[in-house]
């Protein structure tokens, strides 16, 4: 009987063999994906026990970790409530991470490969994983008087603005409104984190989304620059002097269609100048210049700013728009396209840019708002380095469209964007949407106009409380980006 | 065998050894409870005490009994269930903490455990004690074999039985639920070891050659169509799926190491194919389990104990999180049947790797012990039980990690539970007992000297 007992035997190793080789498959190949699964507890409970890394700003936190007294042991907690939420994101046991909480998670969670040390050093002398932290672009004075800015236009006041350092395309100030409280979701109550979540994502306003980066609306007539900057740099126009076709309407030849001017009125004589066409908006004559140009080329001055790109990393954008799909336009739809109407889209964001490169002798910088990343002992892990995404026009073009934006502050339709002493160039838009809605009303403008511009600011206000026939760029962005830029420049 | 006479090979004792190796085991388990309290609650616990001299007293006991009426047992098996014990006890303690941490109400398991280990070296010593020489017990075949089937039935009787988790396995037992199961299999171990050694020589020899295959005659297929069908029973009337295949596979393999012939494991495996394809067919329960094998994130909430099972694994990597400093309570049953998993969060795949060698070499020590043995009934029990054990160890080991669908059966040794952890005591007291009786010296053979015309020895 002895055969068939070491058969048995070499059966009983073939067993263990394979529930060996089977644990090591398990714990060893298939650890990562299976850490990385959905609705493991397990890693969550963990991130949440951890003493994650703080998100700052000019080093105060915006979000940190406190220690708590139950299960965690540490609770999530965002200071200035929803002030920056759109770039924080929320942390939340039963809804993930959003914003950089999410894009940054490995280095403020403390799993990052730079962190390794750390981890092992931590293990050897029993401490608990820390995370490193996270130090952001914005100017806390710009963030607040952005955000200020768009709450003195009412409670219901949706929009967003977005400043940019035009030299480095550092960001100076995102704010969205309305905003959330990332502290409901941070809560370790379970059961309120549900309700809130529920209630943000039912709010027909959308709090959660990031409009300075998300939302995609028709620019009106900030988007002016744009055409301005494609028929300087396509020799459609030479100089700002140079005069241009304007008048009361644009016709197009065996089209039943006109374009008017935003009341409907003249420019200025049948023929203004460029610099002139941009001081009052004149629609017929940047419509008739689009014409010109032509669709091609009009697209591409688009794309050199950064339309049909997704220009920031580590929080949520969409990507604006020139055209939708590869459509060919007709005579009045480039006309309009021309002006920001018909399929044009952009986020604050991207007109932010538009202003920046124009301040920045033409050269757009790619945005970014984390500054720097630490290891928890405040060791350097990683410092962003400006870099610049395109040329969009030549330097001495950029020079004559600021001139032009200089003169709108001055004499134009954005006086309200003045600051005693300092050269300020702006534009105003006030974009049609469909006729049962307000338009938006934007604002995009720079200051100092010079060699050393410090900010750059987009402001849009999707809807307010105020009367239909009072909204214009100039009126109700104007004043908001004004007080970011005096902000930003200390004034 | 030429010369009866002179003894070419003496054994040794080796309790020395045996001793050393026990004191190592008790360390691993103290060490494990130490170090629970320090990754729960920062201090090492005041139970430590308690236990630490719990297993002290189970470690000196045992080994005394051991010395004192079984000399010759072999000395590695004790040191190997004392370590897997206290790993255990360590390892409810622990899930009690962090089950507890969830909800206060929660039942605590460890000094039940401890209360069930100790009667469980009782039996040990029992069997010890009460059983000099194993090979009376073969005068009982029929006795275990209706035992084996009296137990079997208790749990299907009304005021008796009780169902748990939609098995049919347990008997109330004053405070303590009992399975009967756990018995019945080393009952049927001893029915099998004791019918087989009367009739292998029939069915060994009487049988036709089929396509190259030694197949038994019709007539005696009776016997394993017999115990398929009480593991079919079983399946059917209990739910209990892993108890079917253990005593299947015991029979079939005891079947094929009686009688030489491989042809009872491929008609054997045959009927397990045919048997568990009428299980996927008819039992829900059945596909429930093979679906939740195959690809158990397809539904996550119907299969939320494997997935949390494997979630644990994963979690405990390679080198684990260390005791007390995982989440394994996160896992439902993982102090029960879900306990290897537990220990792989938390002592990683290192300690999990240690743990099931340490299950490989008790099979391996069982096995040992069956070919040694001299006579035919002891060689087929202790082979029976090694390899039930080692079936079970990977019938448990295996669904828990998804080698294989999950079947319920305890972890021998490590899972709460009563009735499983004095079987799994009272199993190495008959292998120790047959164990002795092997490498014991022969000394009575000196008597058939002056009649050498008429001895007769029976070669196994």
């Amino acid at each position: 009987m002895n055969r068939p007992i070491r058969n048995i035997a070499v059966a009983c190793l073939v067993l263990f063999v394979a529930l060996l080789l089977n644990i090591n498959y398990v714990q060893f190949v298939q650890a990562d994906s299976l850490n990385a699964k959905n609705g493991n507890k397990r890693v969550i409970n963990e991130e949440f026990s951890r003493d994650r890394g703080a998100i700052l700003v000019d080093g105060k936190p915006v979000a940190e970790s406190v220690k708590a007294s139950d299960e965690f042991k540490y609770q999530r907690r965002y200071p200035e409530d929803g002030l920056y939420a759109p770039l924080t994101g929320y942390f939340s046991y039963i809804f993930g991470r959003g914003g950089l909480e999410n894009s940054q998670n490995r280095v403020l969670s403390g799993s990052d490969n730079r962190l390794f040390v750390n981890r092992v050093v931590d293990l050897v002398s029993n401490k608990k994983a820390k995370g490193g932290s996270v130090d952001l672009t914005i100017d806390p004075l710009a963030q607040k008087a952005a955000a200020e800015g768009l709450e003195r236009l009412g409670k219901n006041t949706k929009g967003a603005v977005v400043a940019l350092d035009p030299k480095t395309g550092a960001v100076l100030a995102m704010v969205s409104q309305p905003s959330y409280d990332p502290n409901l979701l941070a809560s370790h109550d379970f059961t309120a984190v549900q309700k809130s979540w529920n209630s943000l994502t039912s709010d027909k306003d959308q709090p959660m989304i990031n409009r300075g980066t998300q939302q995609t609306l028709p620019p009106g007539s900030t988007f002016k620059l744009v055409t301005a900057a494609a028929a300087l740099e396509n020799g459609v126009v030479d100089n700002i002097d140079d005069k241009i076709k304007a008048g009361a309407l644009l016709k197009f030849p065996g089209i039943d269609y006109t374009l008017p001017n935003e009341n409907g009125g003249n420019c200025g004589g049948d023929k203004i100048t460029l610099e002139r066409a941009l001081n009052v908006s004149c629609n017929v004559a940047f419509g008739g210049l689009a014409g010109e140009i032509g669709q091609e080329k009009l697209a591409e001055q688009a794309a050199k700013f950064g339309f049909g790109t997704d220009p920031i990393d580590g929080i949520a954008a969409n990507p604006s728009r020139f055209a939708a799909g590869d459509q060919t336009l007709e005579a009045p739809q480039l006309a309009q396209s021309g002006i920001g109407q018909f399929e044009v889209a952009s986020t604050p964001l991207q007109m932010a840019m538009v202003a920046a490169g124009i301040a920045n002798g033409g050269d757009v910088m790619k945005p970014y708002v984390v500054k720097t990343v630490r290891a928890p002992d405040l060791r350097v892990l990683d410092q962003t380095s400006p870099e610049r995404l395109s040329q969009a026009m030549s330097g001495s073009n950029s020079a004559k469209l600021r001139e032009m934006m200089i003169s709108t502050v001055t004499n134009g339709t954005a006086t309200s964007a003045r600051i005693a002493g300092v050269d300020v160039g702006a534009k105003t838009g006030t974009a049609q949407s469909t006729p049962d809605r307000p338009p938006y009303a934007w604002f995009v403008s720079f200051a100092p106009a010079g060699n050393n511009p410090k900010v750059a600011v987009a402001v849009l206000v999707e809807s307010s409380d105020t009367v239909r026939s009072e909204i214009a760029g100039g009126a109700l962005a104007g004043p908001i980006a004004r007080s970011v830029m005096e902000a930003v420049l200390g004034k | 065998m030429a010369s009866v006479t002179t003894p070419a090979w003496v054994p040794r004792k080796r309790r020395g050894a045996e001793f050393a190796l026990t004191v190592l085991a008790v360390f691993i388990g103290i060490a494990a409870y130490a170090s629970v309290g320090l990754g729960v609650e920062g201090t090492i616990p005041a139970d430590t005490y308690k236990l630490g001299a719990a297993l002290i007293v189970v470690a000196i006991a045992t080994h005394l009994i051991v010395r004192r009426v079984a000399p010759y047992a072999d000395p590695v098996l004790l040191p190997l269930v004392i370590a897997l014990n206290g790993l255990g006890l360590a390892m409810i303690y622990r899930l009690d903490l962090g089950r507890q941490q969830i909800n206060p109400d929660r039942a605590a398991f460890a000094n039940s455990q401890l209360v069930w280990t100790a009667l469980g070296v009782v039996a040990f010593a029992g069997i010890l004690i009460l059983v000099r020489d194993h090979r009376r017990l073969q005068s009982l075949t029929y006795t275990f074999g209706f035992a084996a089937i009296a137990l079997l039935i208790l749990p299907l009787l009304p005021h008796f039985g009780r169902t748990i988790n939609g098995a049919r396995i347990w008997v109330n037992f004053g405070p303590f639920s009992f399975q009967p199961g756990e018995a019945a299999k080393v009952c049927l171990a001893i029915f099998f070891a004791g019918y087989l050694v009367v009739k292998r020589d029939a069915l060994a020899l009487a049988g036709r050659r089929v396509l190259g295959i030694d197949l038994p005659r019709g007539r005696d297929l009776g016997p394993i169509l017999a115990g398929w069908l009480i593991s079919v029973g079983i399946l059917v009337f209990q739910r209990d799926l892993g108890s079917s295949l253990l005593f299947f596979g015991l029979f079939v393999v005891m079947l094929y190491v009686a009688t030489e012939r491989p042809g009872w494991l491929i008609v054997g495996a045959g009927l397990f194919g045919i048997g568990a394809y009428f299980g996927y067919l008819a039992f829900g329960h059945v596909r429930v389990r093979f679906d939740a094998w195959l690809d158990p994130f397809s539904d996550p909430d119907a299969n939320g104990q494997i997935i949390n099972g494997l979630f644990g694994l994963a979690h405990g990597g390679v080198l684990g999180k260390g005791l007390g400093q995982g989440s394994p309570q996160l896992t439902p049953f993982s102090f029960s049947d879900f306990i290897a998993v537990s220990m792989g969060e938390e002592l990683g795949l290192t300690g999990l790797m240690a743990i099931l060698l340490i299950y490989g070499l008790i099979a391996e020590r069982g096995l040992r012990i069956a070919l040694t043995c001299r006579d035919a009934f002891g060689k087929l029990l202790a082979a029976g039980l090694a390899f039930s054990f080692a079936l079970q160890v990977f019938v448990v080991v295996g669904g828990v990690t998804r080698l294989i669908p999950l079947t319920g059966l305890t972890t021998p040794f490590m899972a709460q539970g009563g009735s499983s952890v004095v079987m799994n005591w009272a199993i190495i007291g008959l292998l120790l007992r047959i164990s002795d009786q092997t490498r014991r010296p022969a000394p009575e053979i000196s008597s058939f000297e002056s009649d050498e015309e008429t001895q007769v020895v029976k070669l196994s």
